[in-house]
Parts: C-alpha cells; structure tokens; sequence
C-alpha cells in the first residue's frame, strides 16, 4: 500500500473513532443540563441523581473525545501536507477559530462542573453544565463548516497556487455546511436520545429505579422523536443540494447508470461497478430519484455512465452507505412513536423495552454510515473539484505512515475496549442511593 | 507592523502560554512516581492538575491551530517533517488525558498501576519531546527547497536537541513541583519543598548550558546582537530562575510560582525573538526557509483571525483566571472524598 492509501485508513479509522463520542457528548450534555436545571427549579432530587448517573456516562465518554480529536487537529499537517498548504488559508481559519470559541470554554467549564460541585452554588454549577453544552455545539458548527467547505468550496479565489479567500461570509453561509449542520446536530441529539432510552429500559426490565429512569426514558422519546423527524428531513433537503453540487455523489449514492428523466429508484439493488449497472434490481419506484434530487419527479438525473471514470467515488460504500442510513432513518420515529403508544404501561411493554435496549446501537451506525457517505462519496476529491485526495498527501515514507496506524489502532482498540469496559461498569452500577451532594 | 510580524509573536505566545500552563501538569506527572508514595498523596497530586489541565491542553490545539490558520506552510512542513515525534507526542497525550479520568474508576491495584504509569509516561514524553523540537527548529532542520525532510526520528537526537529536552524537562518538573507545594500539605508538602531546592540547582546549570550551546550550536543570539535592547529576555529569564529560589526561601511558594511561570515565557520567547523571522530554518540551505514572510496566510486571513484573537483571547484568560482561582487552595480531605471527580 501507498502512503495515500494508508494515510487515508489512518484518517478514517482516527475520525470513524473520534465519532463514535462526538456525537454522545453533543446530544448528552444537553440533556444533562436539562435535568440539572430541574433539579435546580424543583429541588427535587430524582433529577440530582439522574445528573449525576448520567454525568457519569458523559464524562468518560467525553475524556475520550477529547483525546481522539487532538489527533485529528494534527493529522492535516502530518499527513496532508500538501492539503494544508493548499486550503489552510481557509480551512485553518475556520479550525482555529473553532479552538477560541469553542473548546476552551469546553475544556475549561467541564472542569469547573467537575471539581465545582461544592464550590458554586447550585444554580451557578447548573449554568455551568449549559455552557459545557453550548460550547460543543458551538465547536460542531465550525468544523462543519470546515468539511461544508471541502464538500462544496466557496468564496475563494487561486492565486499562489492555493485557495485564498475572498469572501469569508460566504465561507459561513455556505449552504452546504448549513444543511449539514441542520442535518448532523440533530442526529447527536437522535443517538443521545436513544442511548438514554435503551439504557433505561435495561433498568426498567430488571424492574428497579424505577422512578428514575422512567423519567429519563420520557425525555428520551420527547427529544427522539423530534430530532428523528428533523433528521430526515434536512436529510431530504440535504440530498437535493447534494445533487445540485456533487451530481457524481448522488449517482453513486443510487448506484444510478444512465443519465435519464424520471429516474427511478429500486428497493434491492446491488451495484456491478466493472459492467457499469446493476447486478440485482427490484422494486422499481419510478421517477423517485428524480424527486429524491430535484423534488420533480421528471426532472434528469445524471447517471455514473456520464462521469469520467477517474471522478466516480467507490460505488459499493456509497451506495450502501446511504442506504443503511436512510432505512435507520424511517425506522427511528416509527420506534419513538409507538414508545408513545405504550408510553402507560411502559414497564408491561417487555418486548419494547428489550427493542430499545438492542437499538441502542442503530443510531451509531446511521452517523457512521452518513460520514461514509460523505466523505467517501466526495472521492477522489479531498476538496469538491479542486484538489485530489492523491495530490493532497504529505511527502513522507510509507514506513512512517506504516508505524503510526499500527500505533492508532492498537491504542484506539485499547480505549475503545476500555472505555466502553468503564461504561457498561457504570450503567450496571445504577444510580446511586442517596443523592447527597457526596 | 506587518500583520505577518504581528501574528509571529502571538504564535510564540500560543506556545509560551501552553508551556506556562500545561507546564505544571506535566511536571507533576513526571514527579508523580517519585513523589506519590501513599494513595492520598497521588490522588492529592491528580487533584492539584484535575481541574485544569484539559483547559491548559487547549492552548496547544490553539497554537497549532493558530500555525495552520496563520502560516499553513509552516504547519505543513513543520508536522509532516517532524512526524515520527508529534505521533509519539500525541499517543502520550492521549494515555494521560485518559488515566486521569480512568484511574479512581475501579478499585484494583493493578488497574491503578497501568494508569499510574501512563500519567508519568504521558507527562514525561511530551515535555521531553517538544523540548527537542524546539531545539531542533532553533539549530535548522534538513527541509529542502519543497519542504521535504531529509532525516528520520534519530536525526532528532542530536546533542542540542537532547539538552533542550532536558531543559524542558527541569523547567517544567521545578514548575509542576511549586504548583504541588501550593496545593498540598503535610508529609507530601514537606518532601516535595526538599526536592524542589535541588531541583532548581539543576535547572540553573541546564539553563546556563542551554544559553552557552545556544551560542555555539543555532543562530539564535545574532538578533540580539543586532537590536541589543532585546538582551533584556534572557536577562529577565535569569532574574526569574533566581526569583524563584528567593521567594522558596520565604516560603512564599505562589510567588515562586509566578516566577517560574515568567522564566517558562521569557525562555520561551528568547528562543522565538532569536528565530525570528524565521519559523523552520533549513540546514541545508538558508534559501529554503520558511518564515513569517513567505509561508503565512492571506491578509485578508490574518486580518479575520487577528479580530477573532482580540476579541476572544482576553475572555478566555479571564475565565480561566476565574477557574484557577476556584480551585487555589490546597487540596482537602472533603475535595478527595468527591465521587465524580476523578
Ligand atoms: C459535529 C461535530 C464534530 C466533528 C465533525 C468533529 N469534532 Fe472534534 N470534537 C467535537 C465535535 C466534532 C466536540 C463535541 O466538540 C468534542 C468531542 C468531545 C469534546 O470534548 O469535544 C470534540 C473534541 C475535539 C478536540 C479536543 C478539544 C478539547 O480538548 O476540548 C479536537 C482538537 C477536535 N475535536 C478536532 C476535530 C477535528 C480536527 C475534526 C475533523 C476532522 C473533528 N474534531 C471532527
Ligand atoms: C467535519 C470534519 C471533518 C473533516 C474536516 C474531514 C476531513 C477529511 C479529510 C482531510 C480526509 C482525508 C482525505 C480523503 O480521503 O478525502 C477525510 C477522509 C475521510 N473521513 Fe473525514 N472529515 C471530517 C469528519 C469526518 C467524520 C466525522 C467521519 C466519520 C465518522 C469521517 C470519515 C471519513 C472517512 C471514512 C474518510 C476516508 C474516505 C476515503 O479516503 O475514502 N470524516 N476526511
Ligand atoms: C431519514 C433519512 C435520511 C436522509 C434522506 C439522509 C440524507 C443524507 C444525505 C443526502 C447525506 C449526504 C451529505 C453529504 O454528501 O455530505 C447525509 C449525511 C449524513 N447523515 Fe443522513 N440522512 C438520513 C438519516 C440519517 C440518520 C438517521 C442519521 C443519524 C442518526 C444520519 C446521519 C448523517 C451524518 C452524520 C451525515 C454526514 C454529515 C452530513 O453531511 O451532515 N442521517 N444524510
């Protein structure tokens, strides 16, 4: 293998991870803060020991964000040099001021929250926790806007051989990371929705604390059912834009050949990428393409057939990338509505309880899969139409690429089985009885 | 002023800023084995940098941040040439922000042996480590005209570099070790006041040896030279090395504190004023550079991130002002009893 080709595992595997906690802290700290802030309001202390139970989960699982995305900050100048000299005029603004804003009132304010509990008042360790919320959030903003632009660049110019900016408010309107920050912020707060509701059922089935994760399991349906229905549909506004932008993204996307009016879209399908079609087509759904991309059902398509083979993305990933993720996608509210449904008897509900438990993991795969889709679905464009992912790369030797993803994947495995080892320690563990500020 | 000589001393602030704060953090972990020998001394030592460190890390994201925004080409060059030791540098990074959270949360010797290690490897290696790369900008690295490296991870290793590791190294455990004495108290306290007094005589010989080679080893003095009113950094450096040994005599230990913080930043910025204007010398040809001036960032660039940096940097010092002043006092038996704190 190459040095692109590792550099490019390495970068996957190390985002692919970063990922897996992102998302949890977005949506978790949030809710966290939520029932801080009834704690505060209602003195009532059911909601003290649900934030500190879930606080718990949120601070391991936040320790290993934060030292996933180091990694990350330093992975464009290790091992895509060529990258960083060729949009850092753009895409390093948008990282540094994603530190300034961002993580410092993160990094600062959760060690505040932690080590605070005695030192501030109740209310000011509750505004704490909002700002800790806030403050990722902020930060999920700014990168998006960063990969926005690499999917859709905007308000440059070339000069000196590299991207300059011209137009910095274009760069923070740019519709495309607009949309998927419409489309990525909801869908933490879908998997943090889930993660609380499965894990509550686990201890509604064992039939104890029953108070308190009934509670939590209630939040859980609220806010999944609300972010689930805004996920998709920023995802459906989301898919037009990508066909207005990055047409050979939405064709493989399809595994869609032929450029063609009323395109249509098939339930099974599986794509031939050496014969250019379709082994496998069933369930012909005509003209839904066309309106999955132009909301026009006899709007043209552009097919894969019409795009020079050395600028069509991996077809296969693509394509069951965006599958896999739009069928979470309906299952989510179908869940959280007959949640609703048994939402009296709830603890009756065992068969429902045990499907929430094993959800739990649906909603990592649908964001894991939606970043496959785009970023993979963006090859072999490291930056849409400008640069190539081949052209990107550091000039440094394979042996070193070769050593550092060995390094990632054995110290990442540990972590992985560590962290998720701590976790699962601490949800068993339950509550604790007493809610005394100890 | 050009924008460019501008965003050159705020990036050499960045670093002498991380130095300064995330400094006594790995400082107190490359003392931790040496000086926590009961389990209340170790857990008093996690609580000294627990609440702070992450917050201190951030400045080095910022710093790199602020190289990429400001001078992509220097951050490109400089991260890919140095590669092999910013890897190592990150996994240590990653080993002790997660062993300070991980540690407490089972109850079993040999789990709180392997984290225990990893604090002081994850302490040591970065302060080791960015001393070399320092020392090794400051002597030239092999780049040539396209910003190829022509070395390995040894090349490194070389008598200068290794000594600024060591500098780094004594200036940071002398640092972590005042930080400790304000926030301990008893047997700990005790110890680490002993340790800190041979400590400083090391540093003040390293210090020195650093300057001498220094003159002998990299350009570095030459623009103090030509501008001699700049002799007043390193004239404030020692100041402040002796400072510190004068306010440990009164016991003053914030003061001695504020000392070595201030000879962290001096030292820091003799070395960057030396550079100057330059950012990663070449050794194999004074041509291939790179600069303040021919690796930076647009205007427009430079000028969006100088109003994002004054408007912001100030807020961030004041709140994180206001949390080390939350957490000053030394660290108490309730403070220890706390659950969710690591
Ligand atoms: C949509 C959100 C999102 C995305 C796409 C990314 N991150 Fe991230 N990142 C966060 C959202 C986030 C966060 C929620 O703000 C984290 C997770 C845990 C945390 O503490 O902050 C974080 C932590 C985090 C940190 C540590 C900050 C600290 O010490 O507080 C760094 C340096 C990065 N990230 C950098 C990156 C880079 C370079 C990315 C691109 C490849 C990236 N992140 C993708
Ligand atoms: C928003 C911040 C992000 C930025 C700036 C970003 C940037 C990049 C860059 C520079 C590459 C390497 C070059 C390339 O292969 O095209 C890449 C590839 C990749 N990224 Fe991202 N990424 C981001 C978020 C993510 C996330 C959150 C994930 C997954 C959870 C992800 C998954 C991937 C994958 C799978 C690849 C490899 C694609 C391939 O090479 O075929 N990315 N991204
Ligand atoms: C319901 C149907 C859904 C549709 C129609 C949809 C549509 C899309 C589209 C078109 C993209 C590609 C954007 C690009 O190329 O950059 C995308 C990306 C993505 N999707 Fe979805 N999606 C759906 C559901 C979900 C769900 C349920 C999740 C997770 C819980 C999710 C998470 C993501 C993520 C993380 C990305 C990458 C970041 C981004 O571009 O916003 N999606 N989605």
């Amino acid at each position: 293998m190459d040095v692109v080709m590792l550099s490019r595992l390495q970068f996957a595997a190390a985002t692919m991870f970063h990922f897996l906690f992102v998302p949890l802290t977005l949506g978790l700290s949030v809710l966290v803060a939520y029932m801080e802030t009834q704690y505060v309001r209602t003195g009532d202390e059911t909601y003290l020991r649900m934030t500190k139970f879930w606080g718990k989960l949120f601070l391991i699982n936040f320790a290993l964000g934060v030292v996933t995305g180091i990694t990350l900050e330093f992975q464009f100048g290790t091992n895509w040099s060529r990258y960083s000299v060729y949009m850092g005029d753009i895409f390093g603004s948008l990282l540094a001021i994603e530190a300034t804003l961002a993580f410092f009132l993160e990094s600062t304010f959760i060690g505040v929250w932690i080590f605070g509990w005695k030192k501030l008042s109740k209310k000011a360790h509750a505004i704490v926790m909002w700002v800790v919320a806030a403050a990722g959030n902020i930060s999920a903003v700014w990168i998006l806007l960063a990969n926005g632009w690499m999917q859709h660049p905007v308000g440059y110019t070339i000069r000196n051989g590299r991207a300059e900016l011209t137009d910095f408010l274009a760069v923070v309107t740019n519709k495309f990371g607009l949309l998927e920050i419409a489309h990525m912020i909801p869908s933490a707060f879908v998997l943090a929705a889930f993660f609380i509701m499965g894990i509550s059922a686990w201890h509604l089935l064992k039939k104890q604390h029953i108070e308190i994760f009934t509670r939590s399991f209630n939040i859980g349906l609220v806010v999944g059912l609300v972010s689930s229905l805004v996920v998709a549909l920023t995802g459906d506004l989301h898919a037009v834009h990508v066909t207005e932008t990055q047409p050979a993204k939405l064709a493989a996307m399809e595994s869609h050949w032929e450029t063609q009016a009323q395109a249509p879209i098939f339930l099974v399908a599986l794509p031939d990428e050496k014969n250019e079609r379709n082994k496998i087509e069933i369930g012909r759904l005509p003209g839904l393409l066309s309106f999955l991309g132009h909301h026009d059902v006899n709007a043209t398509v552009t097919g894969l057939k019409d795009i020079p083979k050395d600028e069509r993305p991996p077809v296969l990933l693509t394509f069951l990338s965006f599958r896999t993720m739009v069928a979470l996608g309906t299952l989510f509210p179908l869940l959280t509505i007959i949640g609703f449904m048994v939402r009296k008897n709830l603890l009756e509900s065992r068969w429902y309880l045990w499907t929430m438990l094993l959800a739990i993991p649906l909603p990592y795969l649908a964001i894991e899969f939606g970043w496959v889709l785009a970023e993979v679905g963006r090859q072999p464009w490291i930056v849409y139409g400008l640069l190539k992912t081949s052209d990107a790369v550091s000039p440094i030797a394979t042996s070193q690429v070769m050593t550092s993803l060995v390094g990632f994947i054995l110290v990442y495995g540990l972590l992985g089985i560590t962290g998720f080892f701590l976790m699962a320690k601490a949800v068993v563990e339950g509550p604790k009885l007493e809610a005394s500020n100890a | 002023m050009e924008l460019q000589t501008v965003w050159f001393f705020i990036w050499g602030l960045l670093w002498a800023i991380f130095f300064m704060t995330d400094g006594f953090d790995f400082g107190i972990g490359t003392l931790y084995p040496f000086l926590g020998k009961s389990e209340r001394d170790k857990n008093v030592m996690i609580h000294a940098v627990g609440p702070l460190w992450d917050g201190n890390e951030v400045w080095l994201i910022t710093a790199a941040g602020v190289t990429f925004a400001a001078f992509p080409i220097v951050y490109a060059v400089m991260f890919s040439s140095l590669y092999s030791a910013l890897m190592l540098i990150l996994f240590a990074l990653i080993l002790r922000g997660v062993s300070f959270e991980f540690r407490n949360q089972v109850d079993n010797p040999t789990w709180k042996k392997v984290w225990d290690t990893c604090i002081f490897v994850g302490s040591f290696l970065p302060a080791f480590l960015f001393g070399v790369a320092f020392g090794n900008i400051f002597q030239g690295i092999p780049i040539d005209q396209n910003g190829v490296y022509h070395g390995t991870l040894l090349t490194l290793l070389n008598p200068y570099g290794l000594l600024t590791g060591v500098l780094f190294v004594c200036l940071f455990i002398v640092h972590g070790a005042l930080w400790l004495l304000i926030k301990s108290d008893g047997d700990l306290a005790e110890r680490t006041e002993k340790l800190v007094g041979v400590l400083w005589l090391v540093l003040t010989g390293v210090a020195v040896v650093f300057l001498g080679a220094s003159y002998v080893f990299t350009p570095l003095w030459k623009n103090y030279f030509v501008t001699p009113i700049l002799f007043l950094v390193p004239v404030i450096s020692v100041t402040a090395i002796f400072g510190i040994k004068y306010f440990l005599t009164k016991q003053a230990f914030f003061k001695a504190w504020v000392a070595s913080a201030l000879t962290i930043v001096s030292c820091t910025f003799f070395g960057i004023i030396g550079l100057f204007p330059n950012m990663f010398p070449s050794s194999i040809d004074a041509e291939y550079s790179l600069t303040a001036f021919n690796a930076s960032s647009s205007p427009l660039t430079l000028k969006i991130i100088l109003i994002v940096a004054l408007l912001f940097v100030p807020i961030i010092i004041a709140y994180q002002a206001w949390a080390y002043k939350l957490f000053s006092g030394t660290v108490t038996d309730e403070d220890l009893a706390h659950d969710e704190s690591y």
